[in-house]
């Protein structure tokens, strides 16, 4: 029963994924893309949670931690180059 | 029978985030969309987290630190992202929504253009009357 309910939730996962995957392709502008690209990176994280209950096991956990601080360097850097169009800022003093 | 209180909190996290893809499918704006998209996202994967570590602590007797790290690092990090965003959205002129009221920041932020615009709406005005 424990499993079913896991299974579920875990559907009920894939179709946040696959709703935040229209708004990434249809998106009208730049920011959206951002946007449903950390949603779809988040709600990863808690899938990864999931299978990792599901199987009773904790090599997972690493993988949560390493994704969640990816997908933060990811619209960040998405965000600045939104913002200002470059990433890497060189300082010209002469 | 304890053990499904993790369950629980599981299902409950993944509804709230199918209602929160919902929101970033319906609603018209970048603005409104990151409502949406941070705060009940956020929510939804700290309930499933917290579920998974109530989990492996139940079952197990085992406290993952790992998970707690996770727990924090994304509170801390996802209101900042999507703050972020929608700034890089207001300063690079992503519209509002047609139905929205006001825009204060408009005139703080783009000031010399609002001005430019007020003063051609005065010389055509001053034009008609002339």
């Amino acid at each position: 029963m424990i499993e079913k309910v896991l299974l579920l939730a875990l559907t009920l996962f894939t179709v946040a994924i696959a709703l935040s995957l229209y708004r990434l392709i249809k998106g009208p502008s730049m920011p959206d893309r951002a946007i449903a690209l950390d949603t779809v990176g988040v709600n990863l994280v808690s899938a990864i949670a999931i299978v990792s209950v599901f199987l009773s096991t904790k090599a997972f956990l690493d993988a949560i931690l390493i994704l969640g601080i990816l997908s933060f360097i990811g619209t960040i850097s998405f965000s600045k180059y939104i913002e200002r169009g470059v990433l890497i800022e060189r300082k010209r003093n002469d | 029978m304890i053990e499904w209180i993790a369950v629980g909190m599981i299902l409950l996290a993944s509804i709230v985030a199918v209602l929160s893809a919902v929101g970033m499918i319906r609603l018209p704006d970048v603005y409104t969309r990151s409502h949406a998209a941070t705060k009940s996202a956020t929510l939804s994967v700290l309930m499933c987290l917290l579920g998974a570590f109530i989990h492996f602590w139940l079952t197990d007797g085992y406290i993952s630190i790992r998970l707690l790290l996770g727990i924090i690092f994304v509170f801390i990090t996802a209101p900042v992202a999507g703050h972020l965003v929608c700034r890089a959205a207001y300063r690079s002129r992503v519209p509002l929504a047609e139905q929205s009221e006001e825009d204060e920041l408009r005139e703080v932020l783009f000031s010399d253009e609002v001005e430019h615009l007020k003063r051609e709406e005065v010389e055509r005005m001053h034009n008609i009357k002339s």
